[in-house]
């Protein structure tokens, strides 16, 4: 399982991204399930909305960042969050 | 409150709550981790005072929900609970034997905005799987995993591994794939409350345990994207514990059905922690500042060889409720953990289990209902 670059990626009808006011972070929730993101893994799942295939959502991040050279940590993110099935295409 | 522990490194919030909202159960398992003498409580919560609990602790940064029991369908206000957690943010489980579960219900409760349904059973079949429940309850079960299927709930098939079911590995694991289940666990029995009690008569063999183990694990790759296996060891052929409850007072916050608040759902056996009720304390003052919270939280509490050991961060010693069952000490080092002086007990566990299964006149189940809660918790 890897990510196609030829696709939409967004995130799993089946999981649950939230921002959690008390702990000042975005989880991912799921049966009996919970995963504290850090900032920059938040914003990456941000974007997997159906819409934006991978270059994509390197490309708008790049953007909302202001800074180059993110493909690498963004594609190994996001092969993480479809080998967890948090993410689909 | 008393007990306030001043050398504590950082305090985190709860992020799980487990609403024990009844010891009331139809089934009858042999292993059920209820307290032994929960028929003496007999009081429970109103359904006002678990709304109080569910905002407070929401407030606090509790996110995953776990409404239990007992068998929680038994509340009739579990639907009006539903609702007032999807209000607040939660994402809800409930965990149920499925018994008393209707079509209708699932229908209702998923309007009222239940995340997913953990169904538990017994055994691939129907023989093994209605006397260990005690209650005739498998075709039922099965069709109630149909039903949460049908109507676009996440499922998780739960399934309680011991000596008697866990020769049916393979069985087991083509009837969750057969019933869809998104995620299936396997969780070997933790021998404490009534499984402590039948521990004799429940505990595999090695043999058995390995056998069972490498047909999950393959199974686990053979189902890769469709099904998740969680697969729950029994610690006893570890050599190393459990991380309990993930740090004491770390993670997790159980409230048992007469408003005690418990580190874990097990504490309520373990003397002098004087776990405090939600009837009388904020949820914030439990977590923040009750001495049963506070217990063991850090590492200052912890003995030689854990206190100087350089795995204490990883398994905080091991599980409390089993190195007090099984040494009589609290503060011991779990005897699992090949460190420990005292990993005898684990085998005499073990030995006393293999001469049951070869001893001619095999002692029968003690069988968790009420009957037997009174008389094994005020003998005469
Ligand atoms: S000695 Fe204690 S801390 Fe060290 S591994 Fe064993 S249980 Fe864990
Ligand atoms: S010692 Fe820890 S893991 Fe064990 S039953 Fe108690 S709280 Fe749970």
């Amino acid at each position: 399982m890897s990510i196609n670059p030829e696709q939409t990626i967004k995130f799993s009808p089946t999981h649950r991204l939230q921002w959690e006011e008390a702990q000042q972070k975005f989880v991912i929730l799921y049966p009996e399930g919970l995963v504290e993101l850090n900032q920059t893994s938040a914003e990456i799942l941000k974007c997997c909305d159906g819409t934006l295939a991978l270059a994509q959502i390197i490309a708008t991040l790049e953007e909302k960042f202001a800074t180059r050279g993110l493909t690498d940590d963004i594609t190994a993110f996001l092969e993480v969050a479809l080998h967890n099935g948090w993410i689909e295409q | 409150m008393a007990g306030l522990n001043n050398n504590m490194t950082s305090l985190t919030p709860p992020r799980w709550l487990l609403a024990e909202l009844t010891y009331a159960c139809p089934l009858q398992c042999p292993y059920c981790s209820n307290p032994v003498d929960y028929a003496n409580y007999k009081t429970e919560l109103s359904t006002d005072d678990w709304k109080r609990v569910l905002t407070q602790a929401r407030q606090m940064g509790a996110v995953q929900l776990g409404f239990s029991g007992g068998e929680p369908l038994t509340r009739q206000d579990l639907p009006e609970l539903v609702q007032h957690a999807k209000a607040l943010g939660y994402y809800s489980n409930l965990i149920t034997s499925g018994y008393g579960m209707t079509e209708a219900k699932i229908i209702e409760l998923k309007a009222a905005g239940l995340d997913h349904i953990q169904v538990s059973i017994q055994a691939s079949n129907q023989q093994l799987n209605d006397h260990i429940a005690g209650t005739e309850s498998f075709v039922h079960k099965k069709q109630v995993a149909h039903w949460v299927k049908q109507h676009g709930y996440p499922m998780v098939l739960c399934v309680v591994l011991h000596r008697d079911n866990i020769g049916q590995m393979q069985d087991i694991l083509a009837m969750a794939e057969e019933l869809g289940a998104d995620y299936l666990e396997l969780a070997n029995t933790q021998y404490y409350g009534w499984a402590h009690l039948n521990r004799d008569l429940l505990l595999p063999t090695k043999a058995q345990f390995e056998q069972a183990e490498a047909i999950a694990q393959a199974y686990k790759e053979k189902v890769a994207g469709k099904m998740k296996i969680y697969y729950v060891v029994p610690d006893f052929y570890e050599d190393r514990p459990k991380a309990c409850m993930n740090g004491w007072g770390s993670t997790f916050l159980t409230i048992a059905p007469d408003g005690t608040a418990l580190p874990c759902h097990s504490a309520r056996q373990l003397p002098g922690l004087d776990c405090p009720n939600v009837n009388d304390y904020s949820i914030a003052e439990i977590w923040n500042d009750s001495k049963a919270f506070n217990f063991f939280r850090g590492d200052d509490w912890m003995k030689e060889p854990c206190r100087s050991c350089d795995e204490k961060a990883k398994d905080f010693g091991g599980c409390r409720c089993q190195a007090y069952l099984l040494t009589g000490d609290l503060y011991a080092t779990d005897p699992v953990c090949s460190k420990s002086s005292q990993r005898g007990v684990i085998q005499q566990a073990i030995e006393g289990a293999q001469r049951n299964i070869e001893s001619a006149a095999e002692k029968p189940l003690i069988f968790r209902n009420n009957k037997n809660s009174k008389t094994l918790s005020n003998p005469v």
